[in-house]
């Protein structure tokens, strides 16, 4: 008799499973910081991100990739977490420009966060102040290299390490009043 | 028994049909939206990728039983309805003609019109369990803008039951074979009314305002991700499938082969997605204006002229 969860028939899945979640990637483009006015060029006729799958998200339930354009004040990081965990596994984030990278031009302020890996789980960097938008692509095309190679697993790594996140996110929010999700 | 196995893979086969066909429309609207604003867009497949990417999400999570139903709801009134649905005419002498007619004699126009906006109902109480307060406007905007385009509808058809005499949508087809012309010319104002409420129904712009993507963050599916979105995507298409193929039923001549009705449906289909590419939304009350403006003066005309 045919076993349907054998290793052979797994695998058709994976590889099925595998170019639907790369080659359709619903973005939550959170306008943090200034990199959000990189965006609209993206999506629109001049660079059309949508002949690659990718495609604007409306809410946070629908989306797959969390886009961190910019520096994060930390009045803002406390809505990126409650979008982020609001969001359907698996969920992709990418730091863009050097303030997610190492605080950028903001690395002394005293309202912004230097190192956006200590609170989110971030699959992609993309450098540059501002990444123009063939940058942004470019970072695009290498999510899907990492969700081929089933590389781009942040969203593991964040329900395992919880606490860790949880402390550093609550080293620099102050006032934590979060809601309970059941996630 | 081989007649009851025939009724049931020829079940299967037309909703089968009904999901290529709608999924494969709604990404050949995106292609064609994208040629219209000089990009590329998306491979005609694209909305089969998102579907499947959309199942194999690993959290899927509902706030309660309601949220949770709502999208079965959803696919089983577009099933149901795609079954009560004379795919093609009776007259067809293709190989594949005994598999579509499923239930066509046994429902007529009226129970059709109760059937299509369970759905609605449905999604209004999922929706409503979210407790999201862009769900609940939508629900509001949605509820509001069918009773706009059902008034044009419901005339339409009404004048067409009235100058037949029949209620049965084969009873139509069956007229509209007899005369020779496709009822969009014996009743040209029942037909004027019921295309001009169509675009409400398929909520392209400028009637988008219950998704209203900008400003209302996609409405009522706001809270709705994963498996939930992605079965209510796949109702959608079917749905779609469902409104043409009843249009082109009633007003176009139905269709022979599956040609003719992928060619009918298609340039039907064309007509709310071209108008949307180039409209802005309309706010809640200048689309229910619109639709009991003009549709609503060709339904009375069409209904004076029918029971003339």
């Amino acid at each position: 008799m045919m076993n349907i969860n054998d290793k052979h028939s797994q695998k058709i899945v994976d590889i099925i499973k595998e170019y639907a979640r790369k080659q359709s990637l619903f973005i939550l483009a959170y306008g943090t910081g200034c990199g959000a006015i990189e965006i609209p060029p993206t999506m629109t006729s001049r660079y059309d991100a949508e002949r690659y799958g990718i495609r604007g998200a409306a809410t946070p339930r629908q989306a797959d990739v969390l886009l961190i354009t910019g520096y994060l004040a930390t009045k803002t990081l406390k809505r990126v977490i409650r979008a982020y965990e609001q969001m359907q596994s698996p969920k992709y984030v990418i730091g863009f420009g050097s303030c997610t990278i190492n605080g950028g031009m903001y690395w002394d302020s005293y309202n912004t966060i230097n190192v956006l890996d200590k609170y989110l789980p971030v699959d992609v960097y993309i450098n540059g102040c501002m990444p123009r938008p063939e940058a942004v692509l470019a970072g695009f095309d290498k999510l899907k290299e990492l969700i081929q190679a089933g590389k781009a697993e942040g969203w593991k790594h964040y329900q395992e390490n919880l606490d860790w996140y949880r402390e550093n996110q609550k080293k620099v929010i102050v006032n934590w009043q979060m809601p309970d999700y059941n996630w | 028994m081989d007649d009851i196995l025939i009724k049931i893979l020829g079940a299967i086969a037309t909703v089968i049909l009904a999901f290529t066909v709608g999924m494969t429309y709604g990404g050949l609207s995106r292609k064609v939206i994208a040629r219209i604003q000089n990009r590329i867009g998306p491979p005609w497949y694209q909305n089969f990728i998102d579907n499947a990417k959309l199942l194999f999400k690993v959290s899927n999570i509902n706030h309660g039983f309601m949220q949770h139903v709502a999208p079965l709801w959803l696919i089983g009134m577009s099933v149901t309805t795609v079954l009560f649905i004379p795919v093609l005419n009776t007259g067809g002498d293709s190989w594949y003609n005994s598999w579509f007619p499923n239930l066509n004699f046994h429902g007529d126009l009226i129970f059709l019109l109760y059937l299509m906006v369970i759905g609605s109902l449905g999604m209004a109480l999922g929706a409503g369990q979210t407790g999201n307060p862009n769900s609940a406007i939508g629900v509001s905007r949605g509820l509001t803008q069918m009773v706009g385009f059902e008034v044009p509808w419901v005339m339409a058809l009404v004048a067409l039951m009235i100058q037949y005499k029949t209620t049965s949508i084969t009873g139509l087809m069956a007229a509209a074979e007899q005369q020779g012309t496709w009822l969009a010319f014996s009743s040209p104002f029942a037909t004027l009314a019921a295309l001009l409420a169509m675009p409400g129904m398929f909520r392209y712009s400028p009637f988008d305002i219950v998704g209203a993507p900008a400003e209302l963050a996609s409405g009522p599916v706001s809270e709705f991700g994963g498996k939930y979105l992605s079965t209510m995507m796949t109702s959608g298409s079917i749905f779609a499938f469902v409104k043409l193929t009843l249009y082109v039923d009633i007003f176009f001549g139905g269709a022979n082969n599956l040609v003719e009705l992928v060619i009918k449906t298609f340039i039907l289909y064309m007509y709310p997605v071209l108008w949307g590419a180039v409209s802005p939304r309309f706010r809640t009350e200048q689309a229910v204006r619109f639709f009991w403006g003009w549709p609503v003066l060709f339904g009375i005309i069409a209904l004076i002229q029918a029971s003339l």
